[in-house]
């Protein structure tokens, strides 16, 4: 095959949809850096991350072209966030529940209560 | 009865001697250097590899356990001290999890199976499998070096503080060890699964895979989504230990119990890793010596694949006692009983197949038959320590050791063992002493018995595990259960000696000595290093044991008379 | 197309097939590193519910300058890898291989700028340790799992950055036909490594600014 890049037609297929994902992604990047330094309190992180999982998304669809992927290898990928959010759910069904106080009365460590969240549960 | 080969079913009329396999050509002949066993690419080869690896970590783990029950026969010490008894059964533990039963069937059946069983040449990915085994087998030998010569006094579960902060010993090493072969653990099964999706013969349809096929692909799945878990807890020991930096070290804010999370997330799992593949031998030697078809074919599928999910989602079972929340311990408690269910339903499904049917005690059967009722005692015993208040008594006693020594040796060595000699005439070319076999068999399940049922016992009226001197009032348990390890030791060393015997003098063996149905038995034994000298394309149900020379019902389901040998 | 057949491998029949079985393998490992990484970030959440005051002050400390920089770095080595990918699709040798070489230039600035970022760190005394400058001691947690997400994601750059390498010399030398999956699943490795660094920069870089 020859080295040539070919019309241009056929060079814009490879060019044109990675960069404009780029260029999305280095925006939301800048956008997540500007929030933080932003008095969003309790909501920088929430906003951080949620833009965080925005850019991982584009790149897994498009940079990763699990939309031009086959069936299968979607499901893969979502297994491996399904199996997850198990591992996130049930461990937190811990600490989200520990006791605020120990038997005996006294604060406990563990508490994700006590700690300038609020009471959560 | 139609000349075409129907895959799955034996041609009528043809002798078992048919397609018998000359040595020359197969895959043993292909190659005779140790070089050419040490390079191979060919999943057979590798299979032989991995099994000759466990077979010596088996008996490495096994004479720890055979130091420590002589050791126990008496309530105050006989010749170890505590440091050595501590280093023994942490060794013991971590050979037996780690380098004996995470790999033994999926390594040995599952590689030298899994393409026969399909209708393919090979795995999808022939170099990552023999990488498999090189990880496997120097992480292995490494870990076992350091406990062996260094030692480690943690038990398998390297529990924090402890691991991170007090132990001596060569915990890091250990640890490195594991997490080396896990990679191992995860490289098969991310070529399982390949294999599975992509390489099946024509024909070979979702459903009408044998369910040693569903069984090795469930079990990757868990292999691959358990093991980096267990990997990165291990890393965080390591990091904790080698660096000081504080992952779990409570004097800087650190939670023991994370740590428990992260190493039970990948090590329930892990007993489900040990428990599948032996329900898909178990799922082929059954209905073959009981010729009938299996019960519920579809319901075992879905039975793998609920374990499989649901087994991810009880791990804190193991931490009731240890500080978890007791939202955790009632989430943990329920999902532990849901997965009782589908173990069940196998359990139904195995004994609904052996009803009616013709069954013959070969040794494979009576390993089989073992393993049913050995796995239901255990899973039953589960349901005990799956109950909060229960396990409140029973955690950290020998009830709960008994409990999975029913499930791993009573349940998954059993399997091995019964896969061993179903498939040894097609991996060896050769048959083995069916008498002796026989005789191992009951003796292992004799044994068996006798050491850990007297187990439930001590550990119910109050024997804790892992303690070297005990109460007086326990030793009469002890000694009866160290009695039943020395004719456990003697079942298990039996088929070393006929075996090997096999392999110089053993009558050659047929294609199909047990006139079963699948692939792997169309083939010659032992396989030609391709496998099939022709793609074989399939059109039958699995388990299609019936009469030669009845027509199948209209729907295409085998019927469920009971039948004899057709030749 | 007898070159094509050096990227054939046993037991595949043919190329398209072993480029499916490539994919689905590459992300099945996708997935497990999924979980290896995701064991870090559950350990890192659980102590931020815990100690969130605590983790105000520690990520306070972490140089958000080098943190930026290497994002911007990875997130354009993504897209040189997704191009490169795309090109060897088109069987556009040269461009392939330019951005194979790219992505080892930006890789190669990551670890760069790593390096500096963690002298600085080191500087500061941000070991965990008897030592260690801030308080409270949860602080400590911070920077522990600090060192362990941010050294654990540079030997995946650095192991990936080698495959690359190998894999661009090998096209090079035409070794390899521009038609082997491997592009395809180095690329996707690669892309993993981009998303891990994407999570951990709010993580350890955007905490505590405000």
């Amino acid at each position: 095959m020859s080295d040539s890049n070919g019309p241009p037609s056929r060079a814009s297929r490879i060019w044109l949809r990675p960069i404009a994902v780029w260029c999305l992604l280095v925006l939301l990047a800048l956008a997540s850096l500007d929030a933080a330094y932003r008095p969003f309190h309790e909501l920088t992180t929430p906003l951080n991350l949620a833009i965080a999982a925005v850019m991982v998304v584009l790149l897994w669809l498009y940079l990763m072209d699990l939309i031009g992927s086959d069936a299968l290898v979607r499901l893969i990928a979502a297994a491996g966030l399904l199996w997850l959010s198990f591992m996130f759910a049930l461990t937190l069904s811990d600490y989200l529940f520990r006791p605020c106080e120990t038997p005996s009365g006294r604060p406990s460590a563990f508490c994700v209560a006590h700690n300038g969240y609020g009471r959560v549960f | 009865m139609t000349d075409v080969a129907i895959a799955g079913v034996p041609r009528p009329g043809l002798p078992p001697s048919a397609g018998e396999g000359r040595e020359g050509a197969s895959y043993l002949s292909a190659g005779h250097t140790l070089l050419s066993w040490l390079t191979t690419t060919d999943h057979k080869r590798i299979a032989i590899l991995y099994a000759v690896s466990i077979t010596i970590f088996f008996f490495i783990g096994g004479i720890a356990i055979a130091l420590l029950r002589l050791e126990l026969v008496v309530p105050h010490g006989l010749f170890l001290t505590s440091e050595a008894y501590n280093r023994l059964f942490s060794l013991h533990g971590i050979i037996m999890v780690w380098f004996f039963l995470v790999p033994s069937i999926p390594g040995t059946m599952g590689n030298f199976l899994l393409p026969l069983m399909i209708g393919a040449r090979d795995v999808a990915f022939p170099r990552l499998n023999l990488l498999s085994w090189y990880l496997y087998v120097f992480a292995a030998a490494f870990a076992v070096y350091a406990l062996v010569s260094g030692g480690v006094d943690t038990g398998w579960t390297f529990y924090t503080p402890f691991s991170t902060n007090y132990a001596t010993g060569y915990v890091i090493a250990a640890a490195a060890g594991v997490f080396v072969s896990g990679f191992s653990s995860i490289a098969t099964g991310v070529n399982f699964i390949a294999t599975a999706h992509m390489l099946r013969a024509p024909g070979m349809t979702w459903f009408r895979l044998p369910l040693f096929v569903w069984a090795m692909y469930t079990v990757s799945m868990v292999m691959v989504l358990a093991t980096p878990v267990l990997a990165m807890s291990l890393l965080l020991i390591i990091a904790e230990r080698a660096f000081g930096l504080p992952i779990f070290d409570s004097a800087r804010g650190g939670d023991p119990i994370l740590f428990q999370h992260l190493f039970w997330f990948y090590s329930h799992p892990a007993v489900y890793i040990m428990i599948l593949p032996a329900m898909g031998v178990v799922s082929e030697v059954i209905p073959c010596f009981a010729r009938k078809t299996i019960f519920g074919y579809a319901f075992m599928v879905y039975a793998l694949i609920t374990i499989a999910v649901i087994g991810f989602m009880v791990w804190g079972h193991h931490m009731f006692v240890a500080g978890q929340s007791p939202v955790a311990n009632l989430v943990f408690s329920f999902l532990s009983f849901i997965v009782a269910v589908p173990s069940a339903i196998k359990v139904f499904n195995w004994t609904a197949t052996l009803h009616r049917g013709s069954i013959t005690f070969e040794a494979p059967m009576i390993y089989a038959l073992g393993f049913v009722g050995l796995f239901t005692i255990g899973g039953l015993t589960g349901l005990f320590v799956a109950s909060v208040p229960i396990d409140i008594h029973a955690t950290d006693t020998y009830f709960v050791i008994a409990h999975f020594h029913f499930i791993m040796v009573g349940g998954t060595v059993s399997a091995y063992m019964a896969g061993l000699h179903f498939w040894w005439p097609k991996v060896t070319g050769r048959m083995y002493s069916e008498p002796w076999a026989r005789f191992a068999a009951i003796t292992t399940f004799l044994g068996f018995n006798a050491t850990f049922l007297p187990q439930f016992v001590m550990g119910w009226i109050g024997m804790p595990r892992r303690y070297h001197y005990y109460p007086d009032i326990f030793q009469p348990w002890h000694v009866m259960s160290s009695v039943g390890a020395l004719i456990l030791a003697v079942g298990y060393i039996l088929p070393l000696v006929y075996f090997g015997w096999s392999l110089i003098f053993g009558r050659r063996a047929p294609a199909n000595p047990w006139n079963a149905t699948g692939l792997e038995w169309q083939t010659s034994s032992p396989p030609p290093k391709e496998n099939f000298h022709r793609i074989p394309h399939v059109d039958a149900e699995p388990y299609a044991y019936y009469e030669s020379g009845q027509t199948s019902p209209a729907d295409g389901r085998p019927s469920f008379q009971p039948q004899g040998r057709t030749a | 197309m007898s070159d094509v057949n050096a990227a054939l491998r046993e037991p595949w029949s043919d190329l398209r097939r072993q480029r499916e079985g490539v994919t689905v393998g590459i992300w099945l490992f996708i997935v497990s590193e999924v979980l290896f990484f995701g064991t870090l970030f559950l350990g890192y959440g659980v102590y931020r519910s815990l100690y969130p005051e605590a983790f105000r002050i520690a990520g306070a400390q972490t140089e958000v300058f080098y943190g930026s920089v290497n994002l911007l770095l990875l997130l354009t080595s993504s897209a040189a890898m997704t191009i490169a990918v795309d090109a060897s699709r088109q069987e556009m040798r040269r461009i392939t291989i330019i951005c194979l070489a790219l992505t080892i230039l930006l890789g190669a600035g990551f670890l760069l700028c790593k390096g500096l970022e963690y002298r600085d760190d080191i500087a500061k005394g941000l070991l965990p340790g008897a030592y260690f400058p801030l308080r409270p001691p949860q602080t400590q947690l911070f920077w522990a799992f600090y060192w362990v997400m941010t050294s654990v994601h540079a030997i995946h750059l650095a192991t990936g950055l080698v495959v690359v390498g190998v894999l661009a010399s090998l096209l090079w030398r035409h070794t390899l036909p521009i038609q082997t999956p491997a592009i395809q699943g180095v690329a996707t490795y690669w892309h993993f490594v981009d998303t891990v660094w994407i999570i951990i920069f709010p993580l350890l870089y955007l905490v505590g600014r405000s």
